[in-house]
């Protein structure tokens, strides 16, 4: 070996007459975007496979007698480089006029008008006037599903939408038929798309040839308020940019690319923020009045609350506190804090959907043990257990993926039922729930090999079976890393903050005892059940039906409909704060709009607070997260990364939690891709695709 | 079947097609049929390569590239396996040889592929079948079959221990997938678009492996010269071009037809001696001498030779061996419409230039056809055609738009008469009260 060149480092090329320098393999597209320098381009995508069919990108090359594409010649030393010569910009021009001879120019009425790549391609580098003269070929417009629709007379034919939808997603559901001018993209099943419905062609299309049933035709880009959050639907926290228009949501995307998800979301996360703005919204204050729930105003309504939590209070009764897998950290802090100082009880827990307790005590005294959402783009391997994340999870089963597809990345599914994983994986195994763990033995040789891993697991391992999972984990002497699988926007912040009897804020043992949820709906005694943000009512009934029952929620719920105080709480899109996702990042929530007659929890328990004449401090989001901040250990997180619409990574404690956690009360609500607990009946759009759990694209 | 033969012409690919049931592996091995293949494998894989390469054979697919420069970019000991591919394709306007090679001495094909796959030390071969040649895909599967039956095909070939299976495959109707690239991908069950270059299917071919892939003529002249020696093949072309070669003339020749003619051929003598000359009192206008792709040739510019080389210095191309003959007759602006039709018709969408150039210059082309349009229109053709020429994703973009602009450009004035013509023409007189 001794006698082999180092391969150079550096590459020195001349572009547009200035001597640059930079790495092997570099592309040319992608060295004049480093250095500022627009090379236009439809089919090429970052990402995505080379296709070099849309030849905008043509440049000048002292090596070809020919103009050569700049997304497929790669930078070679000495090559000298011309993208603004005479010769360009007349190949550019021209091939704008090609494209142009059958495109309908109908942008005055087109969604993409404003933000459309060709528009601006024309306006910039297109030609004054057209030589074309003849008739152009037209092709209806036709739906694709009830949320996709496709104009094959605005399709260029970049083909992004067939690579995001096959490489991207995994689903392959786009194609490309017939031939010459009559090529035209068509979807999977007969003239109907049988697939995710994310959307994401929609969103890539650099045209309007792809548009949306919920947003198409109805308003212009530049007529909307564009606010960046966070989805209020799955665990995973996408960032969205929801596109306001007169307090109402229009759109979500996230074509910033700005988020933990880039440019990811899934239909939930697109399109499922329709409930929103449905009729049934509650909007007004409702007390139960000879048997009825009636409207009445705030100060009413609050008023017979306090009466009643002072009274029971004075009594040394009981109350139970039933909290949100959705609502903010600060409203979280807030309400433990209400419960635990305020009403001096410690029976409050949530809907608990992973043992993430159970995990943080099981690695304790172990350092960089718990996965963030780069990590899934960049481990080396991957085991998934026990989920479909396609499913359930979608953007991790996209980074999965994605990775798999730039870094090959060998990833492992155990799971009961086939997965889209096993198309790429390098091993499968169907294991029932519960048997993971003695299965798990026979990929122990294969996984030690691994440089390092990363290990996923649903609601089927908890309690002993999650110790057994790490002490598995670690014995395979490589560096591992561990996700526990949550359902909710921000079920990851529910136990962080303490929303279970057994654990103050930052997993700090509460010492008290205190009801579970489960207990409390069985106590005969219970005097109060507060009910934030949550359904527990829904398939069962509560032990003393003559409890005290009060609900925050969006929706006149099952448990809602039984309750002797409903307060109209304010949605996800409506609020400022911040949520935690299942890799324990924290992001912001923005508000977005606002429905009338509304409050959010936050301020519904400060009102509460004030009106019992509790010292519970300001509620102003800011002010509570302030106070994370300061005493929830793990959520010192650098404060410009969560001002910009970033992802904080917490550090959650490292040491033992020393509590016997409930980790039996652990149960996944099941979602799917089309559905999201309480608030699926409530979107429209999950309600009108075709796809239903369980009939989602399966790999065969 | 064939049109009678010309004296001129030197028979070697040719050589078996008068005999009785050439088509049929005894008639073939009566006739030398597969000496060439144990000849190859007695002189071993390297020996093979560089006897075609002293053939100076060209490939006959249309690019001419040096085929035995083609062979020996093969990684032969990839451990991947390594197919051999038969373009079979055959629909460039005006080419007509390769069904000719298969109905008359389908052996001669197998044979030459065998070869390849020896030497390439391959099992596998595919021969590409264009959609609309139906009836050779019966021929060849008996021929294959003949030849299984002979141990020339399939296990332990004439006790080497080599296996080599070989498969028919039909197209279904598209130019662009004799382009090979999309060949491959067609061959493979996906859609008929050409693939990015590099890498090249040398290495990266048919599903991602290395995979040689030849016109059929080339395999059949493979088949000869490893038979018959580099030599004898050479010597019938000039340095560069070796050999002989099947050429298609048709158009306005008393004998039109597909001769076998060495490469040093020029195109007068093959016009004028083989094709029988023009018909009498007609005069030369233009030659398309190399497939519906090549640039057209004023009169003046015929005397040319017919080889590689001779015709790019011509401006112009050998290509597919084509050679398309127009007289005084010819409109030449229903040939330039003739020419673009089939180019808008066959491209395969995949990029813009070419989707949209070809479909532009096709209605501009009906247009001037119909006597509508202007002079300024012409201008236009040239210069969609030149905005096309070289920045397409593949060559039929260039395919279209190289002859049309040689045509617009060479005869402007022929466009300028039909247009005077047409509008000056009096309007017949019964349509002159209608509205
Ligand atoms: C649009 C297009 C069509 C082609 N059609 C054919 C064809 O029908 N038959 C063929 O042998 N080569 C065809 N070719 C050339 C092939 O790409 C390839 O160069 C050839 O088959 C290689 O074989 P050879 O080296 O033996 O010529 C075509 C090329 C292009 C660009
Ligand atoms: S629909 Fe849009 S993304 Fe898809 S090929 Fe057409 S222009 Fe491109
Ligand atoms: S994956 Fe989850 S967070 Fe992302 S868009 Fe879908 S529901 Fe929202
Ligand atoms: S030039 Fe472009 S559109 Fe034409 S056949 Fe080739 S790839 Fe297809």
């Amino acid at each position: 070996m001794a006698t082999t060149t180092a391969p150079p480092t550096v590459i020195n090329a001349k572009l547009n007459g200035q001597d640059i320098q930079t790495k092997p393999g570099t592309l040319l597209i992608n060295l004049t975007k480093e250095l500022g320098i627009e090379v236009p381009a439809f089919c090429y995508y970052e990402g995505f496979s080379l296709q070099a069919a849309c030849r905008m990108c043509l440049v000048q090359v002292n090596s070809s007698p020919k103009l050569l594409p700049g997304c497929t010649t790669i930078v070679t030393e000495g090559m000298v480089i011309e993208t603004e010569s005479p010769l360009v910009v007349e190949a550019r021009k021209s091939m704008l006029e090609f494209l142009l001879t059958n495109h309908p120019l109908d942008c005055p009425v087109c969604d993409k008008g404003g933000e459309c790549e060709l528009q601006d391609m024309v306006f910039k580098y297109g030609a004054g006037e057209s030589r074309f003269v003849d008739i152009k070929h037209h092709e209806p417009e036709r739906p694709f599903s009830p949320v996709v629709y496709y104009d094959p007379a605005r399709c260029i034919l970049c083909y992004r939408c067939v690579r995001v939808c096959d490489e991207g997603y995994g689903v392959n559901a786009l194609g490309v038929v017939n031939r010459g001018v009559l090529s035209e993209i068509a979807p999977n099943r007969g003239d109907q798309l049988n697939c995710d419905e994310c959307g994401a062609c929609i969103d890539i299309c650099p045209v309007g040839a792809l548009t949306s049933n919920t947003y198409r035709y109805k308003t212009r880009p530049w007529e909307m308020k564009h606010v960046g959050t966070t989805c209020a639907h799955c665990s995973n926290g996408c960032k969205t940019t929801l596109g306001v228009r007169n307090d109402e949501i229009m759109r979500a995307n996230n074509r910033d690319s700005s988020g933990l998800n880039e440019e990811f979301l899934c239909i939930k996360g697109r399109f499922g923020f329709d409930f929103n703005h449905h009729p049934d919204r509650l909007q007004s204050p409702m007390l139960r009045i000879d048997g009825d729930l009636q409207p009445v105003s705030w100060s009413k309504a609050l008023a017979a609350v306090a009466a009643k939590f002072n009274e029971v209070k004075a009594a040394g009764g009981k109350f139970g506190i039933v909290a949100s897998n959705r609502t903010s950290n600060e409203e979280n802090y807030y309400l433990q804090k209400f419960a635990r100082t305020g009403l001096g009880t410690n029976n409050i827990d949530h809907a608990r959907t992973g043992d993430v307790v159970t995990l943080v005590d099981a690695l304790s005294g172990k350092q960089g043990k718990l996965a963030t959402m780069a990590d899934l783009y960049q481990t080396k391997a991957a085991l998934v257990i026990g989920s479909d994340l396609a499913q359930q999870h979608p953007l991790l089963a996209y980074e999965l993926r994605r990775n798999w597809r730039h870094h090959q990345a060998r990833i492992y599914a155990m799971t009961p039922g086939p997965v889209r994983e096993d198309k790429y994986a390098a091993a499968t195994a169907r294991v029932a729930f519960g048997e993971e763990i003695a299965a798990l033995e026979g990929w122990r040789e294969q996984l030690a090999k691994e440089p390092e891993l990363l290990i996923l697991f649903g609601d089927s391992i908890k309690g002993a079976s999650l110790r057994q999972l790490v002490d598995f984990g670690e014995s395979l002497g490589i560096p591992v890393k561990y996700v526990a699988l949550v359902d909710y926007a921000n079920s990851r912040g529910a136990i962080d903050m303490g929303l279970v009897p057994e654990l103050h804020p930052g997993f700090v043992p509460s010492g008290q005892p205190g009801l579970t949820l489960p207990e409390m709906l069985d106590d005969s005694q219970l005097d109060v059940l507060w009910v934030v943000g949550a359904n527990p009512l829904a398939n069962r009934s509560q032990a003393n039906p003559k409890a005290f029952v009060v609900v925050q929620d969006l929706f006149l719920t099952a448990t809602a409909a039984r309750a002797d105080v409903v307060f109209p709480a304010a949605s996800a899109y409506e609020k400022k704060g911040t949520v935690t996702n299942v890799t324990g990042e924290v992001q912001r929530l923005t508000a977005a709009v606002k429905t009338m007659g509304t409050k959010t929890d936050l301020e519904i328990f400060g009102l509460l607070g004030k009106e019992m004449g509790l010292e519970l401090g300001i509620w102003s989001p800011d002010a509570v997260f302030n106070e994370i901040r300061q005493n929830v250990r793990g959520y010192n997180v650098t404060m410009p990364i969560l001002a910009t619409g970033g992802a904080a990574p917490t550090t959650p404690v490292n040491g033992k939690v020393n509590v016997e956690t409930r980790s039996d009360l652990v149960h996944s609500a099941g979602d799917t891709l089309f559905t999201s607990g309480s608030m699926t009946k409530y979107s429209q759009v999950l309600n009108t695709v075709a796809e239903r759990p369980g009939q989602l694209y399966k790999p065969v | 079947m064939f049109n009678p033969p010309s004296p001129h012409e030197v028979k070697i690919l040719t050589r078996r097609f008068g005999v009785q049931n050439s088509h049929t592996i005894d008639a073939s091995l009566a006739h030398q049929g597969y000496d060439g293949l144990k000849k190859a494998i007695a002189m071993g894989a390297d020996a093979v390569i560089n006897e075609i390469k002293a053939s100076a054979l060209r490939g006959r697919g249309g690019a001419g590239f040096p085929t035995g420069m083609k062979w020996s970019f093969i990684p032969r000991t990839s451990p991947k396996p390594k197919y051999i591919v038969c373009n079979a394709d055959e629909s460039e306007p005006g080419t007509c040889k390769d069904r000719l090679l298969i109905q008359n001495d389908p052996h001669s094909l197998i044979e030459g592929i065998a070869i390849a796959g020896f030497t390439m030390n391959s099992n596998r071969g595919y021969i590409y079948v264009r959609g609309e040649y139906r009836y050779l895909i019966y021929i060849l599967e008996t021929a294959i079959a003949e030849a299984y039956k002979h141990n020339l095909l399939g296990q332990n070939i004439l006790g080497t221990g080599w296996n080599f299976d070989l498969f028919v495959h039909s197209g279904a109707g598209a130019y662009e997938c004799g382009e090979e690239s999309a060949l491959l991908n067609s061959l493979e069950g996906k859609r008929g678009t050409p693939r990015l270059k590099p890498p090249f299917p040398a290495t990266h071919g048919l599903y991602q492996s290395p995979t040689l892939l030849n016109n059929v003529e080339s395999f059949c002249a493979v088949t000869h010269i490893i038979r018959d020696g580099a030599a004898d093949f050479a010597k019938h072309g000039p340095e560069k071009s070796g050999g002989t070669r099947l050429m298609c003339i048709s158009g306005h020749v008393q004998r039109p037809g597909v001769y076998e003619m060495p490469l040093s051929t020029t195109l007068p003598f093959l016009i004028n001696e083989v094709g029988g000359g023009l018909r009498p009192g007609r005069t030369l206008k233009a030659v398309q001498p190399g497939g519906s792709s090549s640039p057209i040739l004023l009169p003046e510019e015929c005397n040319v030779g017919l080889d590689f080389d001779s015709l790019a210095k011509a401006g112009t191309m050998a290509g597919s061996g084509g050679i398309v003959v127009l007289d005084d007759t010819a409109d030449i602006v229903a040939y330039a419409l003739r020419i673009i039709r089939f180019y808008q018709h066959e491209s395969c969408g995949w990029c813009i230039p070419c989707r949209e150039g070809t479909t532009w210059l096709k209605k501009i082309l009906e247009r001037l056809n119909q006597g509508e349009g202007t002079m300024k229109d012409v201008d236009l053709v040239g210069e969609l055609a030149k905005n096309m020429f070289g920045r397409t994703f593949c060559a039929l973009g260039d395919a279209a738009a190289w002859p049309t602009g040689s045509i617009v450009k060479k005869f402007r004035g022929e466009f300028e008469t039909k247009l005077a013509a047409v509008q000056a023409r009096q309007v017949p007189a019964e349509l002159v009260n209608i509205g």
